[in-house]
């Protein structure tokens, strides 16, 4: 065997100081040279864990040595077969909490760089040009999709390749949720979300836009009405959570969703050239460490803020966001207050915000999470001048379908109850996964649960066709 | 994309569209809302649904030229189509007592009255509408108003129509006893000046009141939390958890500066906007 390198091949990164002020995506992607070196660290090992770490369970060692062989349309075809957002999970996936982290080389060295690969093979597909449409569908069983964020594509691209007719339904006036409104163009660049929701539409999938179920059509009305057999949930984790601390309804300050979304989805940075306008803070507090409070300081500093501030409770080693995410904003020049507890937002006569108020904190014993408990030290108080404060705390399930649908059973958090390998509701024929089922957690878990609910969607709706057919007879 | 099917031009800034979307006339219960984007890079809006037909698969909205979307907005022509239309959103309205409801309209508001008074008679209650603006030519839809109320009383500065003052001044007379008496419940849909007011007015008697909310919002679903409006010390999604709360217990001080939040910005923006208005770029 011949001796591994210690270091994984470098990602090419644009300039921090250039990339700090645009949303041209920070991370260039390797080059074929590049990736065939990367590929050739994998070891190939008689028993790779780093497929147990991935949540679709690609064949990660296949694929790497398709790469490493030079032979891109096998590497493609592994990849997509178990995966089919492969350009986004690269980009946005924490490798290192999954497949990296299992990686036989990483008990020595660093990891394989899984991730990048999986970029490279997916980035090198997308030049590709696209194969005729494939045959029509071919199983009677129509399936809707309530969601087009991850788990939704994820389910809809699986039941349409199993020849199901699919129609997502989307509440928003544009594609992808969170993908599209919360993720930023710099992280993951909405021409690629366009590509691979373009190839689930060149699946046949039918995506509805500007439709709400529970609002504009009831989940009952699918079945009883508009003849879908089954319905997968993938509403995500859309509500976002408040500190419950005093100035938190004063002008200038955001939820993460909020703020994102007016950047992302409606373009307020580019206000009045578009018409949503937003506050656009010289200071931006962002509360919380996780990887949607990396995004939104990164993007208060494209936009015009001078100062983009992390506050988090806690300190540095129980941040939640990826070791790249926050690596970047490093680079890229956000201040970071470890073991800060906003107690008060405050702000003017008029209303707008002026400041954040915030205790200092030690770490105590740990906490049921198993992180140390921050503790606040007595006296500490100090006012942060900011003129924008983002929430970036996390989301709860959005109740939206549950209040108006009988019978969908929820736990104590509003996370819809599933079925462990059935992926089904309390419900029959309703199926849920993603962030709906397990809280906000990440891109590839969505994707992982779309998969799953796909696979036993057609296996119930198959088993049910055969009973039907031997009734028959 | 919603077809505009009749467009009605109640006052020189005040549009009453007929739009046709049948699924969202299925599902529509008064006191709902749909948000609209008129147009590519354009915002998203909320407005209320003043009418609702399922069997002709339409809705009614009445627009206010206000500010750059309701200008896009008020441009489009009937045959014209609307970018995006989404709803219906946020809970129906649920009145908490029978007898005799009062409606009360300020300006456009007034247009939200037609199908929750309709539906409101057609409970078997004795209803009441109370329609106010500055003068007599920007009072809108009276006689379509008259028909869905036993009483249909008018207000204007001027005294150009009906009672020469606010639409709280005749709010008090009915309170005090005069003309169809005193109101068991009242709903009160206009700018927020007027719904504050009114608040004021009923608080003493003590008379249920419920007022309809416009906060900014973008999704209308609950995700982003613009719409945040702190009831009875507790803060609310708009969207989800309203768009209608309880009168006597809405923070009215905090719900008028979140409005305000984008004036500079909005002002700014017509102002540039103003020279290539959506009428001037059409011909």
């Amino acid at each position: 065997m011949p001796l591994k390198r210690a270091d994984k091949t470098p990602m090419p990164e644009r300039d921090a100081g250039l990339r700090a002020h645009d949303f041209i995506e920070v991370n260039e992607g390797y080059d074929f040279s590049r990736a065939a070196f990367e590929a050739e660290r994998c070891l190939r090992c008689q028993d790779p864990v780093c497929i147990e770490g991935c949540p679709v369970t690609i064949p990660i060692p296949d694929f790497i040595h398709e790469i490493a062989a030079g032979n891109m349309p096998g590497a493609a075809k592994i990849l997509r077969s178990a995966n089919p957002l492969p350009a986004i999970c690269g980009r946005v996936c924490p490798q290192e909490t999954q497949c990296e982290q299992l990686c036989h080389l990483g008990t020595q060295f660093i990891p394989v760089a899984i991730g990048y690969l999986e970029r490279f093979v997916a980035d090198w597909e997308r030049d590709q040009p696209l194969g005729s449409a494939p045959a029509q569908p071919s199983n009677a069983d129509k399936v809707a999709i309530i969601g087009s964020g991850p788990a939704g594509l994820v389910c809809a691209g699986e039941l349409a390749r199993l020849g199901h007719p699919v129609t997502i339904f989307e509440a928003l006036h544009a594609t992808g949720g969170v993908l599209r409104y919360g993720i930023p163009e710099f992280r993951l660049p909405k021409d690629i979300l366009d590509w691979e929701i373009g190839l689930l539409e060149h699946l046949g999938v039918e995506i509805v836009r500007n439709v709400i179920i529970g609002k504009t059509i009831t989940l009952d009305a699918l079945f009883d009405e508009m003849g879908y057999s089954a319905v997968f949930i993938g509403t995500g984790a859309g509500l976002p959570k408040f500190l419950g601390i005093p100035g938190e309804n004063l002008n200038g300050v955001y939820s993460a969703n909020e703020f994102l979304t007016r950047i992302n989805l409606m373009h307020a940075d580019q206000f009045p050239e578009m018409d949503t306008p937003m506050k656009i803070g010289k200071r931006v507090a962002v509360i919380g460490a996780g990887n949607t409070a990396m995004d939104t300081v990164r993007t208060a500093l494209r936009v015009g803020a001078e100062e983009g501030i992390i506050v988090y409770r806690r300190s540095e080693n129980e941040m939640t966001a990826r070791v790249e995410e926050h690596h970047h904003a490093v680079d890229e020049g956000v201040e970071f207050k470890w073991l800060t507890n906003p107690i008060e937002i405050v702000g003017d006569d008029e209303g707008w915000v002026t400041g954040l108020k915030c205790m200092k904190m030690e770490l105590g014993e740990p906490d049921e999470s198993g992180r140390a408990r921050p503790v606040p030290i007595d006296g500490s108080e100090f006012v942060i001048p900011v003129d924008v404060v983002v929430l970036s705390i996390g989301n709860n399930p959005n109740p939206l379908l549950v209040k108006t649908t009988a019978g969908l059973k929820t736990n104590e958090k509003g996370c819809l109850v599933v079925g462990e390998n059935t992926a089904e509701t309390s419900r029959q024929r309703v199926y849920a996964g993603g962030d709906a089922v397990t809280g906000a957690a990440t891109v590839i878990l969505a994707a992982g649960a779309g998969k799953r609910a796909a696979a036993a969607i057609h296996e119930d709706l198959s088993a049910s066709l055969q009973s039907t057919i031997s009734v028959g007879h | 994309m919603a077809k505009i099917i009749e467009k009605r031009l109640l006052t020189p800034v005040t549009k009453l569209f007929r739009v046709e979307a049948p699924l969202v006339a299925a599902a529509t219960k008064p006191g709902q809302f749909v948000i609209v984007r008129v147009r590519e890079g354009g915002e998203r809006i909320p407005l209320t649904i003043a009418d609702y037909d399922p069997d002709e698969g339409t809705i009614t909205i009445v627009v206010q030229e206000v500010g750059v979307t309701t200008r896009y907005l008020g441009a489009l022509d009937a045959g014209d189509d609307i970018l995006d239309l989404v709803g219906p959103l946020g809970m129906p309205l649920e009145i908490p007592v029978e007898g005799h409801i009062v409606g009360i309209g300020g300006g456009f508001g007034a247009a939200a009255l037609l199908c929750l008074m309709r539906e409101l008679s057609a409970r078997g209650n004795r209803t009441t509408i109370i329609i106010g603006a500055r003068e007599k030519g920007l009072l809108i839809l009276t006689e379509e108003l008259a028909e869905v109320c036993d009483n249909l009383e008018l207000c204007t500065d001027d005294g150009s129509a009906g009672l020469k003052g606010f639409v709280t001044e005749r709010l008090q007379q009915l309170i005090d006893g005069d003309g169809p008496g005193c109101p068991d419940s009242i709903v009160a849909i206009g700018p927020m000046p007027m719904m504050r007011a009114v608040a004021e007015t009923t608080r003493a008697a003590a008379i249920p009141t419920l007022v309809s909310l416009d906060p900014l919002m973008i999704d209308g679903t609950g995700m982003c939390g613009g719409c945040r409006v702190t009831v009875d010390d507790e803060v609310k999604f708009a969207c989800v958890d309203g768009p209608v709360f309880d009168a006597h217990q809405v923070d009215f001080d905090e719900a008028v500066r979140r409005n305000k939040m984008y004036v500079e910005q909005e002002q700014a923006s017509q102002e540039r906007t103003a020279c290539r208005s959506p009428a001037a770029e059409s011909t």
